[in-house]
């Protein structure tokens, strides 16, 4: 049994069908990484998995349990999967500490006291202790990013989505958000991104989905996608991705 | 061309900006100067002036009702003090009966709607009479029959229909996306509510509630309608017993007293926005 | 021959008009020939009937009437407007000849306004709710009540200077309000000219009852109405010459007799 299996999902807005019929196994430990133009469905398909958005068709699989039932409370599945989000969604009036010990405190019923030694530990492990105590408009890019990192491992997810999460930084600032990737991945998370970082991809992703038009037209290992692709489609994409 | 004279600190561009500066503030001060004398000196040439000025600017008036209008200005203070938090407390909850989603709670969301359509749709002295003298008339017993309960009301319901829409766009300025990250993380939508959108919400909507702050100083007046001697009422009485509006021109200055800090205030808290926004 | 026509024409209406206005009012009034009197909005019994002064019924119709014949004006020359108590007291020109709305006539007010001779004395009296009918006539009974008055009148001054209540008097903008007011029991007491207060208790709050006057030639105050005018207006000549011949003629008290008969029966205020 893998950590996540989808079968099948199909999400429509409107006369749009954005995913048209997913199907996809992340095991336990496991870097997923999809690639594909903008449009292409994968920022949706994230936003199915933890539940942001209902699905059609189909059935998402955590850890066997279908997440999918129609009329199932959302909220238990989302605290046990973590995202992070391309522009940050830090909570402005709030300094990064108590962004990350909001959720804990209002959804693991901890108390401030309780909950900020954990919450502190974590910061120091990504390098964001003398961060801690500023507004999210005091952080750079690079920082808030990490800052949002940690806010979702905050609540010791099982499985991480992070959607396009370097997309909006500067070049320079990217490299520090993709150290914390890395990291993360040593430390034996499930990890699902939707990414443009081809050169992180190739070099960090254990499997690698190519999206197109809202269904997977190729996976498998980096090897195999970034050197070798079938499809056409996936060629002509990389053609432009990776020039 | 090397500027001679950039160890002396000056560069030529700021000495000419300087002599701009200079030539600017001479116009301005010519222009309003020229205004001031116009006003002054034609003002008092014009053939009603006298009249005017007896009926209207009447020194000995003013120094004469001026104590009496600060004490009938502390009703309307009083009522302004009751009454603002009862408004915004009132405004808040009608906006988020007006935004609820639960289905099982639909008819507040009706509720919601009717009552901004109403209080914003009648004119707020018409509520103040039909309340303040309509709910009494049906027979209570005093005190709770008094006009300042049931006027003080009428603004109350008027002034949260206002609020309550401001407070709404407020909600809609908080991006979408901020509720996403909130749910993801686990939180209830009335958790994402209580403590991701509204802080942020009410933060981003208290420039446009000042001004609201600053209207109601004033409509509290419409209460001398139905009996209590404030400031509005107060100048009425003496206007009639010295045939003089003087003691009107008493009754804006101190109302300009209180409401000119309130709006200069306004001015700089939306400045301040304006500014963290870029 | 046209121009002839006209002139001639011209000239015979301008002359009959001086006739008919009589020799004290001529060039004096806003439009030749005729006499403009404004009066409130509305015009409340027994003052004028059915807000209709037109008709010459109501005690300052009937009197505007007679005032506008001894200064030679026929009925058909009188022309009525409707003004608020502001529009009389603003500076500037005026829109009536003279304005009358039981204007009380006050030193203060003098100064800005002319006033008439005066063509009514009015005693004030206590309008009080059912709850409160059974009120001695005595001062120190009457500052127990919780009282209400129109804030624009001299009822305003009495209440502060001789009833002195014990409780703050509440003010309204007119006599409808006051009645809403008593109707709603906020306010058990209430001054009003006797025979507004009379009116009101007759027709407008049932169970309300006119428990007392104050004698109308008291010292500090004794409430005339006179016609209101334009400070330095000089019709107020001719108009006081008019009102003396109706007062010396008796006309004025039988007009009054006519119009305003309920005001005896009324206890006075001790």
């Amino acid at each position: 049994m893998a950590k996540l299996e989808l079968r099948g999902v199909v999400k429509r807005f409107g006369t749009a069908t954005v995913c048209d019929g997913i199907d996809l196994d992340v095991e336990e430990g496991q870097m997923v990484c999809l690639i594909g133009a903008s449009g292409g469905g994968k920022s949706t398909l994230l936003r199915c998995i933890n539940l942001l958005e209902p699905i059609e068709d189909g059935a998402i699989y955590l850890e066997g349990a279908d997440i999918t039932v129609p009329g199932l409370d959302p909220q238990i599945v989302r605290s046990r999967i973590g995202m992070v989000f391309q522009s940050y969604n830090l909570f402005p009036h709030m300094t990064a500490l108590e962004n990350a010990m909001l959720a804990p405190r209002l959804v693991r019923n901890r108390t401030r006291e309780d909950v900020r030694p954990d919450i502190e530990t974590l910061f120091t492990r990504f390098g964001l202790a003398d961060r801690m105590n500023n507004y999210p408009d005091q952080l750079s890019g690079g920082q808030q990013q990490r800052v949002a990192i940690v806010r979702a491992l905050a609540m010791r997810p099982e499985l991480m989505l992070f959607d396009e999460i370097t997309s909006a930084l500067d070049p320079q600032l990217v490299g520090e958000v993709l150290d914390v990737l890395l990291q993360l991945k040593h430390e034996g998370m499930t990890m699902i991104l939707a990414t443009h970082e081809m050169e992180f991809a190739r070099q960090a992703a254990d499997k690698v989905c190519f999206l197109k038009d809202g269904r997977i037209i190729e996976e498998g290992p980096p090897s195999a996608i970034f050197v070798a692709p079938h499809h056409q489609a996936t060629q002509d994409f990389l053609a432009r991705a990776l020039k | 061309m090397k500027d001679g004279n950039a160890a002396a600190g000056l560069t030529r561009r700021q000495r000419y900006e300087a002599a701009q500066r200079k030539r600017s503030i001479l116009i301005a001060a010519a222009s309003t100067l020229l205004v001031g004398l116009a006003i002054f000196i034609l003002v008092p040439l014009t053939p009603g002036w006298d009249r005017v000025k007896r009926s209207f600017f009447d020194i000995d008036t003013l120094v004469e009702t001026f104590p009496r209008l600060l004490d009938a200005f502390t009703i309307n203070v009083m009522i302004f003090l009751w009454s603002a938090p009862a408004i915004a407390i009132l405004g808040l909850l009608i906006a988020l009966a007006r935004d609820t989603r639960s289905p099982a709670l639909f008819p507040l969301r009706i509720f919601g709607a009717a009552f901004t359509d109403v209080f914003r749709g009648i004119p707020v002295i018409l509520t103040v009479y039909l309340i303040g003298f309509g709910i009494p008339g049906l027979g209570l017993p005093r005190p709770w029959n008094s006009p300042y309960i049931w006027g003080s009301l009428a603004l109350i319901l008027t002034y949260s229909a206002y609020v309550a829409e401001i407070f709404r766009s407020g909600i809609d300025s908080v991006h979408h996306s901020q509720r996403s990250a909130a749910l993801s993380l686990g939180l209830t939508e009335r958790q994402v509510t209580r403590y991701v959108v509204l802080p942020q919400a009410i933060r981003n909507v208290v420039p446009a509630q000042m001004n609201m702050l600053i209207a109601l100083q004033k409509d509290v007046s419409l209460l001398s309608f139905i009996g209590p001697v404030e400031i509005f009422r107060q100048a009425g009485v003496f206007k009639s017993l010295l045939a003089n509006f003087t003691p009107y021109v008493g009754a804006a200055i101190i109302f300009l007293m209180v409401t000119i800090p309130a709006t200069r205030y306004a001015d700089y808290l939306m400045a301040k926005q304006r500014q963290e926004r870029r | 021959m046209k121009k002839m026509v006209y002139l001639t024409t011209g000239l015979m209406v301008t002359a009959s008009s001086a006739m008919a206005a009589g020799h004290c009012a001529a060039g004096l009034t806003l439009e030749e020939g005729q006499l403009t009197i404004a009066t409130g909005n509305p015009a409340y019994y027994p003052w004028v009937l059915d807000d209709d002064p037109e008709s010459g019924e109501g005690f300052e119709a009937a009197v505007a009437y007679a005032i506008a014949g001894e200064m030679g004006f026929a009925d058909e020359d009188v022309v009525w407007v409707r003004s608020s108590f502001d529009e009389a007291i603003q500076p500037g020109a005026k829109n009536f000849d003279f304005n009358m709305q039981q204007y009380s006539i006050t030193p203060e007010r003098d100064e800005v306004v002319d006033f008439s001779l005066p063509y009514y004395t009015a005693p004030m009296a206590v309008l009080v709710s059912p709850g409160a009918v059974d009120t001695e006539p005595t001062l120190e009974a009457l500052k127990t009540l919780k009282w209400g008055a129109v804030g624009t009148t001299t009822a305003v001054p009495k209440l502060e200077n001789v009833i002195q209540p014990e409780n703050d008097p509440l003010l309204y903008g007119d006599n409808a309000d006051v009645n809403a007011a008593m109707s709603a029991n906020q306010i058990d007491a209430a001054l009003f000219d006797l025979p507004t207060a009379l009116f009101l208790s007759a027709v407008m709050i049932e169970g309300s009852a006119v428990i007392g006057q104050f004698a109308s030639d008291e010292s500090d105050n004794p409430d005339q109405f006179g016609l209101l005018m334009e400070d330095g207006n000089p019709l107020k000549a001719c108009v006081d010459e008019a009102i003396t011949s109706l007062t010396e003629s008796g006309e004025l008290a039988a007009i009054e007799a006519q119009w305003l008969q309920d005001a005896t029966g009324v206890p006075v205020i001790e």
